[in-house]
This record gives structure tokens, sequence and C-alpha cells, in this order.
């Protein structure tokens, strides 16, 4: 059918575009209860009291918790990830409470959980709810807040370490070839705090079902049964197989719906204890306030190079910004999904970096679009290109000396980094040789020299990164600290008619799942695309999954699609030799058929699955039925990389940057869908531009959020946007079935440092060449003017 | 993001309005477009017990070309106001300001009176509305009076208009200043409100400005005229160096304001390029 590689229109759009989506917050169960949260207004002070009285005698109050209340006291969520002390200790994990009974360490963190029969009523009685505060004083930034005397954030983490972290080559070796080197860049920078903005915002129901003694969470969530196995064993003790998990349909996450919160299992709590259904949907100020946030490293960076150009050292230090708790993920993103990046594409041979983890009194931040993989490639990419401009040497010709050499995986061995990491396969030159093709490089330094004479100021940027995604080995990520592990399940259920039902681990919300899933089933079973049926987000019907974040779904949960779908072919010939009277290594499978070589006798796909369920006339010995689940695990990371180039233009005037073309050539090895790809590129690029030119979590001294809404946080805009002109390039990754390496977060780790890179070209005259992100007009202005 | 409880008044004339203002006193907002209040009530930034919507009041609906002036009903919507000839001709930039408010959907709901009445200081017609030297009439019990817009704008969401007033037209007289006008602003990349907003209404003879009328949004807690600016301007003529002699201390003599966006000193810095853009198109 070759539907492998083809642009199929995403078959879930039809609901989606026209109103039909299901999201948690469309649900409505019979009895159900409202839920509003008493949130603390301060980023850090103690509770006096909480008095909650007046609320309760407000019309259509349910009930009203607080975190003294028994079965919530003392309960808190936990985290997933443990990365020790340098000194081997173990990290510092204080508890974070399901509601904070004593203490509020950031805005937003719960109080009281107010139920009412309507969300109006819980939200008038939740303004009731009297707290008296006592306002402590608050940091909000790492590197500030591991400063001597920085307000604790949690008196049993001195000096607000959760802990320390060192990655590469023995640090005096490093040092020493910067001792020696022609040239030394250094980059003080802060990679600022993003808030994660899905269109969706959270959502969660709890329900409990006293005849069957069983409780269902629908949550807006990109992990369920990774919630599911959170909440049960380590955070409320109920039993797993008494509890399902649903997330329906939900509208995007880019990060920040893998975790466990609070209010699902406070909602999942609080269903049982009333003996009603209790929904809670946040409100937008409370996504702002409470979804994990991403990024905020405050880092010192350095490269050291040979006169001719040839790096010889990296080193850096990071205080990587943990907010006020450690989400499920926060401790990986800094460091092994940070610290491992920094080979880049370069043949880097002494590379260390530090890493202090540090809390604030702030949202806690964790994995968002990219984790930790962006901040390395703004890290390196930034540096490079400022080299470039410190030595007088081209950007792309810095680059092209020092990528590493071509590498398949297969006949040649991975590349071995000195970061932890072996790429698996890569080919390098080729991508920022396309892309320079596209852009024209040859003739855009006569364009802005011209330019520059007319008093305009044009600038080009690159960036030419790798990542590692398809997350992960689950012994490899186990031995650094994962408290889970990361394969992913798929069961292939061939019905009797031969159309087919596929239950995934993965869980989409906005990847196009049932479409590119569907379209490698339909293909590889040579059936039509409308015969085949993608099932995820429910606990009870999907064996197992780890959800979908880490551009994992096609690698990991697609893999384990493939591993079914083989199990399938081979039960499938035993069935056709027996009814084709032919020896099985007779038959081949094609075209949704079985065709005994050299014949023209064959059976179809769907006689051979009707056989399989009504096995009258059926191998002797073999089980009725064609069905089959798998778990794939997979051998390694995959390592996607591309080159990205930018050109801005910059009002001298005002210091607006102006984009003016943006070229992404990306390899995210073997493609199913491209007008899919092409869609998660476009959307990484934008969210990468927004970081580079708009967003930024704005803190004051006190903790508190300045821009918590959309009228002062700058979401990018497609009117901020030229059309993006993007290509690829094909490097099959050697470990899993299909050769894929995945799309998700390529283009928001690729797009931010090319940007910024296009920005201080344009500004070069000026002689400066640094500038804090987001680059705003004023940030701009200052540069031109002195 | 729902409001506090109230209660929900629609008032079939505007006679219908003011005595229900009348009677509710401090505890009643108008609901016009909706685009400023509805926001600050799901915020609950502002608790009234009492709505009474004018939305529906065809009286303070339409644009009337009179001979001496444009009247544009306080509930007509900037769309409506940005697709009227009668505006486009007599004075593009209230046209131009117009069609730059928000997005579609903002355009075809919100309405000139209720962004007036609302005042807020990054908002863009009360720049256009002084440089346009117009008239707010406003309704009471005891009839209607007229305020010129030099009185209008008190202060940070603060204007002329009293309890149990409605504001039902703005009257644009047709001048020659009008007829050669333009706005232009900086808009906030996340609100698109103006950080810096400049209307300019020149009238020339013989080459040379007779009258000028310079206003800005965004710059300070009240949109001003710049008097500095103005009086520069008059009785030379309008060119490049006239132009950046007289803008050179744009928005010198109010308090500027000041956010994480954009500072005291850059905001001035965009008043006067901003004046420079908009008076170079004159």
């Amino acid at each position: 059918m070759g539907l492998i590689g083809t642009s199929v229109k995403r078959v879930e759009d039809k609901r989606f575009t026209t109103g039909q989506g299901r999201y948690t917050d469309d649900i409505k169960l019979p009895g159900m209860t409202y839920a509003c949260f008493v949130r603390s207004p301060h980023a850090h002070a103690k509770i006096n009291n909480i008095d909650t009285s007046a609320a309760a005698d407000m019309p259509g109050v349910v009930k009203i918790f607080t975190g003294s209340d028994e079965g919530i006291a003392g309960f808190g969520v936990p985290c997933g990830w443990q990365v020790n002390f340098k000194n081997g200790d173990t990290m510092k994990e204080p508890p974070h409470p399901l509601l904070v009974a004593d203490k509020a360490r950031h805005m937003g963190d719960g109080v009281a959980m107010v139920i009412a029969e309507s969300y109006a009523e819980a939200k008038d009685a939740a303004e009731a709810v009297v707290v008296d505060w006592e306002v402590l004083p608050a940091v909000t930034d790492a590197k500030a807040g591991a400063a001597a005397g920085a307000p604790l954030v949690h008196d049993d983490a001195p000096n607000n370490l959760a802990f320390d972290w060192a990655l590469g080559n023995d640090k005096a070796e490093v040092d020493a070839a910067f001792d020696t080197a022609h040239h030394v860049t250094t980059l003080e920078y802060k990679n600022q705090r993003l808030v994660a903005n899905a269109i969706e915002p959270r959502s969660a129901i709890g329900q409990y079902d006293t005849a069957y003694d069983k409780y269902t969470l629908y949550t807006s969530s990109q992990n369920p049964h990774l919630t599911r196995l959170l909440m049960c064993a380590f955070v409320l003790g109920i039993p797993e197989h008494k509890v399902r998990v649903v997330a329906p349909d939900v509208g995007g996450g880019f990060g920040s719906k893998i975790f466990h919160y609070i209010e699902e299992a406070l909602v999942t709590v609080a269903a049982k204890a009333i003996g009603r259904p209790v929904k809670w949907t946040a409100e937008r100020r409370e996504s702002f306030l409470t979804d994990a946030h991403g990024r905020d490293h405050v880092t010192k960076a350095q490269m050291a190079f040979d006169k001719e150009g040839h790096i010889l050292a990296l080193r850096a230090k990071t205080y990587a910004n943990m907010g006020a708790y450690l989400s499920t993920f926060a401790p990986a993103v800094p460091t092994y999904l940070h610290g491992t990046l920094l080979q880049g594409l370069y043949k880097t041979p002494l590379i260390h970096i530090d890493v202090d983890a540090v809390f604030t009194h702030t949202t806690p931040v964790d994995a968002y679009r990219g984790a930790g993989r962006p901040e390395a490639t703004y890290l390196i990419e930034r540096l490079l290109d400022t080299a470039a401009l410190e030595m007088g040497m081209d950007p792309a010709e810095l680059r092209f000396q020092n990528f590493i050499d071509p590498f398949d995986g297969v006949e040649e061995a991975g590349y071995q980094t000195q970061v932890a990491l072996q790429y698996d396969s890569g080919n390098y030159h080729p991508v920022l040789e396309k892309a320079l093709k596209m852009v024209g490089y040859d003739d855009f330094r006569a364009e802005q020299k011209a330019a520059r004479e007319n008093g305009k100021l044009l600038g080009i940027g690159f960036s030419t990164y790798i990542e590692a995604c398809g997350i992960a080995p689950s012994a490899v990520v186990g031995a650094l600290g994962a408290r889970a592990g990361l394969f992913e399940s798929a069961q292939v259920r061939v019905q009797p008619t031969g159309k087919v039902s596929v239950y995934t681990g993965s869980h989409s919300h906005g990847q196009g799942h049932e479409t590119t899933f569907a379209q490698v089933v339909a293909d590889k079973f040579g059936i039509p695309l409308e015969d085949v049926d993608i099932i995820h987000g429910d606990s009870d019907s999907v064996a197992f999954g780890m959800g979908t974040y880490g551009s994992r779904s096609l690698a990991v949960g697609g893999s384990a699609i493939v591993k079914s779908i083989e199990k399938v072919i081979e039960k499938g010939t035993k069935i056709a030799a027996h009814k084709l009277e032919c020896a099985e290594a007779d038959l081949e499978f094609a075209e949704g058929k079985w065709t005994v070589k050299g014949s023209d006798k064959s059976i179809a796909f769907g006689d051979v699955s009707l056989t399989a369920y009504v096995p009258h006339d059926y191998p002797e010995g073999l089980e009725p039925g064609l069905d089959f689940s798998s778990f794939y695990d997979p051998a390694n990371f995959t390592y996607p990389f591309g080159a990205h180039i930018a050109i801005v233009e910059i009002d001298k005037e005002t210091g607006k940057v102006d984009l003016k073309r943006f070229i992404a050539v990306d390899d995210v090895g073997n493609v199913i869908n491209p007008m899919i790809v092409d869609g998660q590129i476009h959307g990484g690029v934008v969210q990468g531009i927004g970081q580079a030119l708009h967003e930024g979590a704005v803190y004051d001294a006190s903790g508190q959020l300045l821009n918590g809404t959309y009228m002062d946080y700058t979401m990018p805009r497609a009117d901020d946007f030229p059309s993006f002109e993007t290509d690829r390039t094909v490097t099959p990754c050697p470990h899993n079935p299909l050769g894929v390496k995945g799309a998700g977060e390529a283009g928001c780790i690729g797009s931010t440092p090319a940007v910024v890179n296009a920005v201080m070209d344009a500004l070069s005259p000026y002689g400066i060449h640094d500038i804090q992100m987001p680059v705003t007009s004023e940030k701009v202005w200052n540069i031109i003017n002195g | 993001m729902i409001p506090s409880k109230l209660a929900y008044h629609r008032p079939n004339n505007v006679n219908e309005a003011i005595q229900m203002l009348q009677n509710y006193g401090d505890d009643c907002k108008i609901l016009a477009g909706g685009h400023s209040l509805i926001p600050v009530l799901k915020q609950r930034l502002n608790d009234p017990e009492h709505l009474v919507d004018i939305s529906g009041l065809t009286e303070l609906k339409g644009i009337r070309d009179n001979e001496k002036s444009i009247t544009i009903g306080a509930g007509t919507t900037h769309a409506e106001i940005a697709n009227s000839t009668a505006v486009q001709q007599h004075a593009p930039m209230i046209a131009q300001a117009a069609a730059s408010i928000g997005d579609v959907q903002v355009r075809n709901f919100g309405t000139i009176g209720g962004s007036i009445a609302h005042a807020d200081p990054a908002a863009d017609w009360p720049a256009v509305l002084l440089a346009a030297d117009a008239n707010v009439v406003i309704k009471n019990t005891g009839g209607t009076r007229e305020v010129d817009i030099d009185q209008f704008f008190l202060g940070l969401f603060t204007t002329a208009v009293q309890e149990g007033e409605i504001i039902t037209a703005i009257r644009i007289p047709k001048t020659a200043f009008n007829r050669n006008s333009t706005y232009v602003k900086f808009p906030h990349p996340a609100s698109r409100f103006a950080v810096v907003g400049c209307a300019a209404a020149v009238a020339k003879e013989g080459g040379n400005v007779t009258a000028a009328r310079v206003a800005f949004n965004g710059v300070s807690s009240k949109p001003f005229r710049d008097m500095g600016i103005e009086k520069g301007l008059k009785g030379n003529a309008l060119n490049a160096d006239t132009i950046a002699a007289a803008t050179k201390n744009a928005a010198a003599e109010v308090s500027v304001m000041s956010d994480h966006f954009a500072s005291e000193k850059y905001r001035r810095h965009l008043a006067g390029v901003y004046a420079r853009r908009a008076l170079g198109a004159l």
C-alpha cells in the first residue's frame, strides 16, 4: 500500500476541528461536584491559621479539605528521578504536600480544596476561606538561591541545594586545555524560565465506585499509566488494580502534563470521601502558577580553541532552578538530558560540566519541550557563533571543521562522546551544506555588507544541533537515577473480519498518533488505513504505557507496535500455510495476502483472521485468535540532528527584531508522515523562537509572578513569523525497526540559538557579543545606543 | 474564570439605563462591548452587584455624517468605525486606530464609548480623540452635556463621566487637521496594546503648519497632547528637519510609565520615534 512515507491527512483532525474532541472538562458525570483551590498568593509565607468556617456555610458547599485533614496530611507527590550529590549523598527530596498546612513555598501552592455543587459556588466559597499569612522573604533566581544567606526554601536543604552534579572529563585536564588555548570564548547568561501554556488547561475528575471498590481518574495527562503508578504506589497507597486512569483527548502538553500533580491525587481522595465525583479544571491563571515551568538555568560557559579554530575544550557551570519542590522528572533535566548533550556535533576532546540544582520560591521546574537539550544546544551554539565573531572566522566553516565524521552505526560504530552517550548514527555535513544552499549563503555576506552601508542591520545566525530522544533504554536510565522503566507496550488485536485495533501506551495530545501509527500498521499488513483504529490513554484497555514525551512515541511506542505486527504475521503465516496446504517457507506476505511463491495461490489477511477466530480447519496445536502484545525497550537513545539558519533585520530606531527568514534542515531518521513531521518541526521552531524573542516568566523580588496572563506573557503568534523553509536529510536509526529518530522536540532544540546568533551578527558592528533572552526590542536598542 | 454573582439588567433605552445607574449607584457597572469589563470581572478585580448591559441600545449605535462634524454613537464598534468612508475621509487616523485595535473579534464587539469610559492608558482611542479635538456627549437625568476631550481624561482609568451618566456619542469636528492625520503605534508583543501610540493631525497652508495636534497613549498613566511638539511645528514647514527639532523632547513634560517590557527611558525614546513616524507620514 506504500502508506509509510506518505502525507496522509490526520484522521483525528475531523473531530478536533469540528468541536467534537472529548477533553476531560467535557466529561460530566452524574452527581458531579466541582473543586476550586485556595492557593498561596505569596511566594514564601508561614500559615498561622486557616479559617474555613465562613466558607463552609456558603451556598452549595459540600466539603472543604485542608492540609491538616486526615487522608491528606502527610501525603505528597513523589519525585521520579534520583540524582545524587557528587559526594554520593542522596539528593535532598523534601516532601511536596498535597496541600500545605504550615508554609507555602511558591505562589500558587495549594492551601485548601473547596468542593461545591457548582464551580461558581466553589469559587465564591474559596474566596471566603481566610488564611492568616506571615509573609517571609523569598528567592526566585537559582544563583541567588545558592548564595550564602539566601532565604531557605526547605530547612533541611542547606544553601537551597537539591544536589550538585558533574559530568565529563577530569576537570583539571579540561582546565589545563583552557590555560594553553589560543582563544577562549566566554558567555554568561540565563536560559530563562518558560511557561508551557498548553491550550487545554490541566483538568482532573476523580470518581469512586462503591459497588466495585474502584476509582477512576480522568486527567489531562501525557502519561496516564505512570500517573496511576505514582498515585497508587507512592502517594495514596491504594491498590493499582482498583484504579483506572483515563487521559482522553488532551489539548497539548509540551512536557507540563507528563508529571503527577497534587490535584489528581486530591480529586481522587475527595471523590471517595464525599461519595460523589469531583471535577477540577485549572483557570489560565492557575496554569501559569502551577503547571511545571521549563528551563531556568544560570550558566557560565567557555570554549577553548586553537588558532585554526579547532575546539580544544568546553566547560560550563550551571545553576539549575528546581523551583520549590522536585517535580516528577526534574532532577534529570539539567543533568542527564543536558550535560550529556554537550558534545554537540563536534569532536570536542575535553568537556566538563558542573551543575548545582537549587530550590527557589517558584513554581517547580521540569521537562518542557526539549528538556535540557535546548539548554545544551543554546550553550554550545551560542559559543560557536560568538567564537566565530571574536576570531574573525566564518561560523559555518568553524562548524564544518569541527564536525564529527559520518558513521552509520551499522558498519561503523556509534560515536562515543566525552559525556556518556554513544550516538547511534550521524552524517552532519550534509544538513549544513543543504541549509547554506537554501539560504544562498554565498550571496548573503555581500547583501549584508550592502545593507550595512545603507544603515540597515541585517544578521545571520546558525545552529547545528543534536539531541538525544526516543527515551529510553530502561537499564541505562535506571543506572542514571530513573525510578521507572522507559519501555513501551503495544497490543495489536486483529478482529475476526481483519480490522485492526491497536492499543498503545504512547499518548497523543497533538502528535497525530492516530494517523502515523495507523499508517505503520496498515502499511505492514497491506490493508486500508480506515481498517486500523488506534486506542490510547486508558489504563483499563491499554496494558501499560510510559506515555509521550522525549520524542519517544514512534521510536519506542511505534517499535512496540511493529513487534506485535511481526508476531501477527508470523502466526498468520502458520494459518495461511495450513489453509494453502504448503510449507510456511513457501509463503510470502505482501499487499495484504499470503501467496505461495511462484504461484497465484493466495489467502487474504481477512480470511486468515477469520480462520483464527473460527478455527474449524486449523493448524493442530495452534491457539485460536490473532492478538499480540509486545513490550519494546530500546537499545539506545535516538539522535536526530539538523541545521537551522535565521536571518533577522533590526529596526535601528526601536530595536525591534524582524525575523526575515528561517531555514530548518532536520534529520529525524526515516519519516512515516512527512506532513506531520513538518508540522512538528514548524511548531517546535515557533516555540524555540518564542524563547529567543518573546517568552519568559518574570518574578519580582518578593516572588510574585509579574506576567501571569496573556496580557503580558508573550506567546509567539503566527504574524511574528515568515514562512519557514524546511527540508531534511535521512540517516536512519540503526537500532529500531522503523529506523526513526523522533521529531517532536527537534525544532524547539535547534531554533533558539540560531535566532539569537542572528541578532548578535546583525549587531556585530557595535562590538557587543552577548544579550539576554528574551531578546526584546529595548535590550537591542540599549546595545545600539551603547 | 467566573465573575462574582451579579444582577444583569438590559434596559430598553438610554433613559432607562440612566435610571438604573441612578438606582444602583456605586454597585453598578455598564456593560457595552465587554472587552475591558468582562476580563476584569472574570478575574474578580471588580465585583459590581449590578450590570447594566447597553450593548443592545440602537440609539447609541451608528455614525452620522453632519455638516461640521461626524458623530459616532458610543455603542458603535471599532469595526464599523474602521469601515466608515466618512471617517476614512475626514479623519483617517480614527479609521486607522479603529482598524488596529485588538483582533477581528475584538473589533466586532468592542465599542468606542466603552473604551474611552474605561480609559486604559494603553488603549488607542484616547490619543486619537485628543488629536482630533473631539467632544464627548454625555447624558444624565438632567439632559446631555458635551465635554471637550481635553477635559475628559482625568487620570488612570478615570474620566469626566460622573456617577449616573452614560457616554452617548463622540463628535469629531471636520477640520483641515483631521483630514490630514495618522495614528501609529508600537504594540506590546503580548497584549498588542500600545507600548507607545502617537496620533498626529496637522493642517497646512502654503506649506506651513497652521494647526497641529499630537497626542500619545501608552506613554503616561493618562493620554496627553504634547504641547511642546505642537508648538514646535506651528508656523514651520513640515519636513524631516522641522519634525526632528519639534520631537526632540517628546514626552518630556509628563511622567512616563515603566514596566519589565519597556523602561521609562525607552518609552520616552519611542515617543519621539513614533511622533516622527506619524508626522513624517503627513
